[in-house]
């Protein structure tokens, strides 16, 4: 008799989601810089481009940490393996974000750029939270992971840190509507709270090393 | 020094076309058929309203007025980005809110009443905003808090001739404006969050020293039409000295007063928005810098319009008003 819930994720329904990922992830990101070179992005293409990158990159964390709960929670552990195709995709539109904010914002001041950097608390907490994601970008293929062995994990828990850092970045960058970035910080704080035994093991054990290493 | 006085007959620069609508100016008439062929659709089918936003948008009326005598060189921020890309939370806090919220705002009738210490207090309806006094054209760099910047041709006329007529008291040291309140129709007043915590009417105000210099303008038009709602029709306040956000929009009270006015936004943040507001490249916003802006011009992403922030935004003939005061301290 054919299983009445036939919903089971199988690895050849996989390569289906995989398409999907792609397609949802890079369709809006093509078109939005279509619109922004040719100048159909509003007022000022540069603030949309901004907004939407980052707004984005930001979408793309939240739910890289929302697979590893709904595959528990609709018991399909298979979706585990889209985990790295999101992450990957929202260091893609981080570096989209970061790279609009050089090229078209600042217009390669360089000098501005490390002086915004220095100066201002919410460029620096994205500037963080921009490099953890890129050393988990560069560590995320097979071959990192065997070459990491155990480190690896402990690389890829800074994750829970940058998002974090993320969310911060979003709220200290407004003028004042704050609501958007405080449901974004509420949705962070709900993803790191379901992660809290872990979370608390990190930090006993960081905790420790430190002791370890004052003795 | 070579002064160049151009021929009454020379093209004004809002009289020229811009380069990028030139190159396109097929394709605008082809859009043109298609504006004309889905407005004869739509008044045929009640279904069309099903696939957008139907709303009417707003009618601007052609102005009478003195064009700018100043030959301005830099280039006009194009019509379409002037009145799409606006800041004004009334109408929600995204830029390109106003321009989606606004186009059903009632100008109409309209009061505007000047008050408080003076000796000839009066009020101004719709009509007379544009018949009262003379209108003029004036070519104006807009320096937005946010480190963007445009440069508008404004119509309206000085704030002095307003203040003027209504014959100031000698104790009267500050004006305070006040931008129409009405929930109904503006959205941003009523839900707090819409409207990004600013607590509504939002107000403004100014030395009336400051108010009285010629170059503080109330307009009442852009780009040789009234104002858009989204750039505060049917009057606002422009004052090229200082930052956009002094520039209030939609005025229903200006009033001359002893004590100087509480503002929207230093009200909010005291530690980031001051009274005076004056473009001061020196002197940073607490999150950002002040030191240059991006011109909005649409010129493409690539070109380079980061431009060095001027004192006073340019205008340096303001700097005697604040003779010996730090401005550092007063931002």
């Amino acid at each position: 008799m054919p299983n009445t819930f036939a919903l089971k994720l199988k690895p050849n329904h996989l390569f289906w989601v995989k398409l999907i990922i792609h397609v949802a992830a890079l369709a809006p990101l093509c078109l939005t810089f279509y619109q922004a070179f040719t100048d159909n992005l509003g007022g000022d293409p540069v603030t949309a481009l901004l907004h939407f990158t980052g707004l984005g990159a930001f979408k793309l964390l939240l739910l890289s940490l929302l697979v590893t709960p709904l595959a528990r929670v609709l018991k399909q552990g298979l979706l585990i393996r889209v985990r790295r195709l999101i992450g990957l995709y929202s260091f893609t539109y981080a570096f989209a974000h970061f790279a609009s904010y050089i090229l078209f914002d600042l217009q390669l001041d360089w000098s501005l750029l490390l002086s915004e950097i220095i100066k201002r608390p919410y460029i620096t907490v994205g500037l963080i939270a921009w490099l953890i994601l890129l050393a988990l970008t560069l560590t995320s293929t097979k071959k990192a992971q065997r070459y990491l062995g155990k480190k690896w994990q402990s690389l890829h828990n800074w994750v829970y840190l940058a998002v974090m850092l993320v969310s911060v970045h979003f709220l200290w960058s407004v003028k004042s509507a704050i609501l958007e970035p405080l449901i974004y910080m509420l949705i962070t704080l709900l993803l790191l709270l379901y992660r809290r035994d872990k979370l608390k093991r990190i930090f006993k054990k960081r905790l420790n090393n430190t002791q370890k290493i004052q003795k | 020094m070579l002064i160049k006085v151009p021929k009454t007959s020379a093209a004004k620069e809002n009289q020229i076309t811009d380069e990028s609508v030139y190159h396109r100016r097929r394709d605008i008439i082809k859009s043109m058929g298609f504006v004309g062929a889905s407005s004869l659709l739509s008044s045929t089918s009640a279904q069309a309203s099903f696939f957008g936003n139907d709303d009417k948008p707003f009618k601007t009326q052609a102005l009478d007025y003195a064009p700018d005598a100043k030959q301005v060189s830099t280039k006009l921020t194009p019509e379409e980005k002037i009145i799409t890309h606006n800041n004004f939370y009334e109408f929600g806090t995204g830029k390109s809110d106003p321009v989606e919220n606004a186009q059903q705002f009632k100008v109409n009738p309209w009061l505007l009443s000047v008050e408080g210490l003076a000796e000839n207090p009066f009020s101004l309806d719709y009509d007379d905003l544009f018949k009262q006094f003379p209108l003029e054209e004036r070519i104006y760099r807009l320096r937005c808090v946010e480190a963007w910047s445009m440069v508008v041709p404004w119509i309206g006329f000085s704030l002095a001739a307003l203040i003027k007529k209504a014959k100031p008291l000698s104790s009267a040291k500050y004006v305070a404006f006040e931008t129409l309140y009405d929930p109904k129709q503006m959205p941003g007043q009523k839900n707090r969050f819409a409207g990004g915590g600013i607590d509504y009417p939002y107000v403004e105000g100014l030395r009336i020293d400051e108010a009285v210099h010629p170059l503080t303008l109330l307009s009442v038009g852009l780009y040789g039409k009234t104002l858009p709602p989204q750039n505060g029709a049917p009057i606002r306040l422009v004052v090229p000295w200082k930052y956009g956000f002094k520039s209030i929009k939609s005025i229903t009270r200006i009033r001359l007063t002893d004590k100087r006015p509480p503002t929207s936004w230093n009200r909010l943040a005291p530690n980031e928005y001051g009274f005076y507001a004056n473009v001061n490249p020196s002197v940073d916003h607490p999150r950002w810098s002040q030191a240059s802006e991006r011109r909005i011009s649409g010129a493409s992403l690539f070109s380079r319009n980061r431009i060095d922030t001027q004192m006073f935004n340019g205008y340096e003939e303001v700097a005697p008003l604040y003779d010996g005061m730090n401005l550092r301290k007063n931002f």
